[in-house]
């Protein structure tokens, strides 16, 4: 049963042509990739799922419905949560803090009810509180949970954008290159977390990464763009034998 | 949690002090050092709801005057008596429906901040989908067609006449009642789900909204607050000058207020009211600077308007050694008051 595809997407800039027809498919607890050299559309793809962007043509669907233009943060809400290329954490908040604001979309009470304090509110308050600790000791980050977001080391800080994407209670997970910036070692923990994650919270995960072998390592299902068009689709050893991507990465001889 | 309830004893405390200490004032002042108590007590307010808009939620909005123009003008004309009225429009007669209206002050005061909040939605709609300084120059227009409009409106507002002759409603327990419920509220908004919010959008918008915070629904949210907050302050200014005019409501009271804010740090409850008390009070003791000083066997002339240069030049220092303002971003805490936490801080920034 897929839960998130996209039906023959097209996004045009003017007379640039970002990314054509791309039909992604995703099922559930799957953890498919998207690559591609610089340029080739995929973080628009991203920004066309989650509504930054509207398609030109085409539509996606989520668990079934339509969701082709609805704004960003109604489709978060209804369970698609993603984290960006260049991290974007709430700088000046404390970690606890950032995770706590994910949870913001799933308040019942309403402001007045929030500034009053009602006990319903307090109710809410304490549950997001519990369940936002909850989540930093899953991710280990609970040690941290009072400093500043902006303090933390580069790979803790991705590691806390998946925890604030995750406080969204997501069932699809958009990773925008997750391993960006990290080294080896890290990237091979940062492998191990996302598997465990998506078994832990019952995820379907698409991820854009150019890092090979995390790609090859964890994605079930491959997709490669290269300006825009969608070059091949496969299993790594298909992608990774395909001799449209090795064009597309290494050039013809 | 015993500590929580200690805090909260000692909060309880502190506004109690803070009264008595209002009623020590009270009871010995002379009527000058009333009004400028009562001013700083206004500016708190005015200083909170800027704040709220431009602080915690990022929006810079330059339109404040506007809000408080609207707040004063509806509740002055909803206190005033039918024959006050008939005296101040002698050029042209006041709308029937306005002539014979009097409520109670704190009706009008809410009605006053009603209105204000109302505008703000009614103008939020278009105007918060622009950010940054387009926001900025669209509000800062929205203040001057505020004024422009109720200077021309005379059967509203008796236009560049003015006002006079309005009761003196407000007391030193009017408005540091309503500075001390505005600090409450604040702490308690900032402090909760939606505070956070707020702050999500001021911090990274794009970020926010893909965490599910509805963008336009919390920026109109914020924003209607913090108008209406303005105009119950523009109503108490109103109240205690005795006369209000359109001149009143220039971009230059917009532009005390955002001093006072930037002064106290922009996102920070605390140094709102702290600057606000002392501003209000520096421009007041500064007097002196506009007229004649002899110092010596020196005798400098009266430059009317050394006072501000002098403020001025305050300004500039207290920036060069805070440039985030008084408190930055941070809040008073008992916590820290009783570490010596402050004592150090501002020790420590001034060998820097």
């Amino acid at each position: 049963m897929s839960i998130l595809r996209t039906d023959a997407i097209i996004k045009r800039f003017g007379g640039l042509t970002a990314v054509s027809e791309l039909s992604i498919d995703l099922h559930k607890n799957e953890i498919v990739g998207l690559i591609g050299p610089n340029g080739a559309g995929k973080t628009t793809a991203f920004n066309m799922i989650t509504g930054v962007y509207q398609p030109t043509e085409g539509s996606v669907y989520f668990d079934g419905t339509d969701i082709t233009g609805i704004k960003p943060h109604e489709i978060t809400k209804l369970g698609v949560a993603r984290t960006f290329q260049n991290i974007r954490l709430f700088k000046d908040l404390t970690v606890l803090d950032n995770v706590l604001i994910a949870n913001h979309l799933r308040l019942n009470s309403n402001i007045f009810q929030a500034v009053a304090r009602t006990a319903n509110y307090r109710k809410e308050e304490k549950h997001i509180y519990d369940k936002s600790v909850h989540l930093l000791k899953e991710v280990g980050l609970e040690d941290l949970m009072n400093e500043k977001s902006s303090n933390l080391p580069y790979g803790k800080q991705r590691k806390l954008e998946i925890a604030r994407a995750l406080a969204t209670d997501p069932k699809v997970l958009l990773l925008d290159e997750p391993a960006a910036g990290m080294n080896p070692q890290e990237s091979i923990e940062l492998m191990d977390f996302i598997h465990d994650i998506r078994d832990r919270f019952d995820l379907s995960i698409l991820m854009i990464e150019h890092h090979m072998k995390v790609v090859m390592g964890i994605c079930e299902k491959i997709y490669v763009l290269d300006y825009g068009v969608t070059i091949a689709k496969g299993n790594p050893e298909e992608i990774q034998n395909d001799p449209k991507v090795i064009e597309a990465y290494l050039g013809v001889e | 949690m015993k500590n929580e309830k200690n805090k909260v004893l000692l909060n309880i405390g502190a506004i109690i002090l803070l009264f008595i200490v209002l009623w020590f004032c009270n009871s010995t002042f002379d009527n000058y050092k009333l009004r400028i108590l009562n001013l700083s007590g206004i500016y708190v307010v005015l200083a909170l709801s800027m704040n709220l808009i431009n602080g915690f939620t990022g929006l810079f909005s330059l339109g404040h005057a506007g809000f408080m123009a609207i707040g004063a003008y509806t509740s002055v004309l909803l206190t005033m008596d039918p024959a006050m009225k008939q005296m101040n429009f002698f050029l042209k007669p006041i709308v029937p429906f306005l002539a014979n209206i009097q409520l109670p002050f704190p009706i009008a005061l809410i009605c006053g901040g009603i209105m204000a909040g109302f505008v703000a939605w009614i103008i939020g709609a278009p105007i918060l989908r622009l950010k940054d300084d387009y926001l900025a120059i669209a509000t800062l227009g929205f203040g001057e067609i505020v004024r422009v409009i109720f200077t021309n409106t005379q059967s509203f507002t008796n236009g560049a006449l003015g006002l006079k002759g309005v009761e003196r409603y407000t007391t030193i327990w009017w408005s540091w009642g309503i500075a001390a419920i505005t600090v409450v509220f604040m702490v308690l908004l900032v402090k909760s789900s939606y505070g956070k919010a707020f702050k999500a959008i001021r911090e990274d918008e794009i970020a926010a909204e893909s965490m599910g915070i509805n963008l336009f629904k919390h920026k109109v949210t914020s924003f209607v607050i913090g108008s209406f907050i303005a105009g119950i302050g523009g109503g108490l200014l109103g109240h205690l000058i005795g006369t209000i005019d359109p001149l009143m409501f220039r971009f230059l009271m917009t532009f005390n207020i955002l001093l006072i804010v930037v002064l106290g740090g922009i996102g920070s409850i605390t140094g709102s009211v702290v600057s606000a008390v002392a501003v209000t009070f520096l421009l007041e003791q500064m007097r002196f600077l506009d007229q004649a000083i002899t110092i010596g066997s020196l005798e400098l002339p009266a430059v009317p308007g050394m006072r501000m240069v002098i403020f001025a030049i305050l300004l500039m220092s207290v920036i060069l050694f805070y440039p985030k303002g008084l408190m930055g971003r941070e809040e008073f805490e008992w916590d820290k008051l009783f570490s010596g936490y402050y004592i150090k801080r501002f020790k420590v920034r001034k060998k820097a």
